[in-house]
């Protein structure tokens, strides 16, 4: 019995490879994701904040994939008394 | 010029402070000189695994701090003259650690040491991060074995990323060190075989630690097991890893312990 389970065992190191090499192409690209993310976040915060005070927290920056297309989110919530920042003086006071 | 080193893994347990102290003797054999800095606070073992448990006065983190001068907190070696070692605190807060304090202590390191070696430790917070922050060299640990072969891949990809070298636009040059390597159950397909982890990391390989009770046995006795057993299997794994830190060009093989018929029957009581 133990002989026939020899010749017919299948070993576990493939499939720990293939595992691994799957896990690890979805994992790498989800990391540079979130570095994209966060770059995207503090940019388009610099971008607009030049124009309208806004809060950082209310910035919202998703990146969703699908299949055949990826959505890029921004959300930016402007509180209705948020000065505009290169509005004359005289206007935003 | 002197060299900053990460011993790092990402997971606990693979063999970072075994490596840590078997490399730091083995490149102070070589006629350098070597500092092991323990970045684990709180919980430290270096100074276990190199037996100068009993001589820690100051630490690490006294030395950041300016609590004390680097030379009062190396502790020489017994064994080797050219080793030493900066133990880290086991009281204080990892928090304690400031990447300001960390500079200041390895700048003054390389005015006095060839090498300087970094034990991380596991994770991928502040404790790790500070200890590959400096580096321009890094072992990377890894078992054939799934969970450290994933961990291995997320610090490779922190070592690109969150070390001072690597925001400067340079390249942190990174190595491979499979430990706890068995050649008879890769070749039978029971784990995973060197080419598997050099094919899924992509880094260059420094050496193969076969598994070996030699390096239980010279941790148990507080000694780097480059010094303890020098003919060992891992010992000369070790030291030839050592040796192409240096540049040297050496063929990698798996060093084995090859026991005859006679120690196979009677060895396993006589150690």
């Amino acid at each position: 019995m133990k002989l026939f389970n020899f010749f017919n065992r299948r070993t576990s190191a493939p499939v720990a490879r293939e595992r691994l090499q799957i896990l690890l192409a979805h994992e790498r690209a989800s990391v540079s994701n979130s570095n994209l993310v966060a770059l995207l976040h503090k940019e388009v915060l610099a971008a607009v904040s030049k124009h309208i005070e806004i809060d950082p927290d209310k910035v919202e920056i998703k990146l969703r994939e699908g299949d055949a297309v990826s959505l890029l989110e921004i959300d930016i919530e402007i509180s209705a008394n948020a000065p505009a920042r290169d509005a004359p003086a005289g206007v935003a006071a | 010029m002197p060299k900053i080193l990460v011993v790092t893994s990402g997971k606990g347990g693979v063999g970072k402070t075994t490596s840590t102290a078997a490399l730091g003797a083995a490149l102070a054999q070589s006629n350098q000189k070597v500092a092991v800095v323990d970045f684990d606070v709180g919980l430290r073992n270096l100074d276990l695994v190199m037996g100068a448990e009993r001589r820690v006065v100051y630490d690490l983190i006294n030395v950041a701090q300016g609590d004390a001068k680097l030379h009062q907190a190396l502790i020489r070696d017994k064994r080797l003259e050219n080793l030493y070692l900066l133990p880290a605190s086991q009281t204080r807060d990892k928090d304690a650690l400031t990447e300001e304090g960390v500079r200041r202590v390895i700048d003054e390191l390389r005015e006095r040491f060839d090498w300087i070696v970094c034990d991380s430790p596991a994770g991928i917070e502040r404790g790790a991060t500070l200890a590959m922050r400096f580096a321009d060299v890094a072992v990377v640990v890894a078992n054939p074995e799934v969970s450290s072969v994933r961990d291995s891949d997320r610090i490779i990809g922190l070592l690109d990323a969150k070390t001072e070298i690597a925001e400067k636009g340079g390249r942190m040059e990174k190595h491979l060190l499979l430990t706890r390597y068995d050649a008879g159950r890769a070749a039978r397909g029971e784990m995973l075989n060197v080419d598997d982890v050099l094919e899924i990391l992509s880094i260059p390989l420094l050496g193969i630690i076969p598994e070996s009770e030699d390096v239980l046995r010279a941790s148990n006795v507080g000694t780097p097991v480059t010094i303890h057993s020098g003919t060992s299997a891992p010992s000369r794994a070790y030291a030839d890893a050592a040796r192409r830190l240096c540049g040297a060009q050496v063929p990698m093989d798996i060093p084995s312990d090859k026991k005859g018929l006679l120690v196979r029957l009677f060895g396993r009581r006589a150690a």
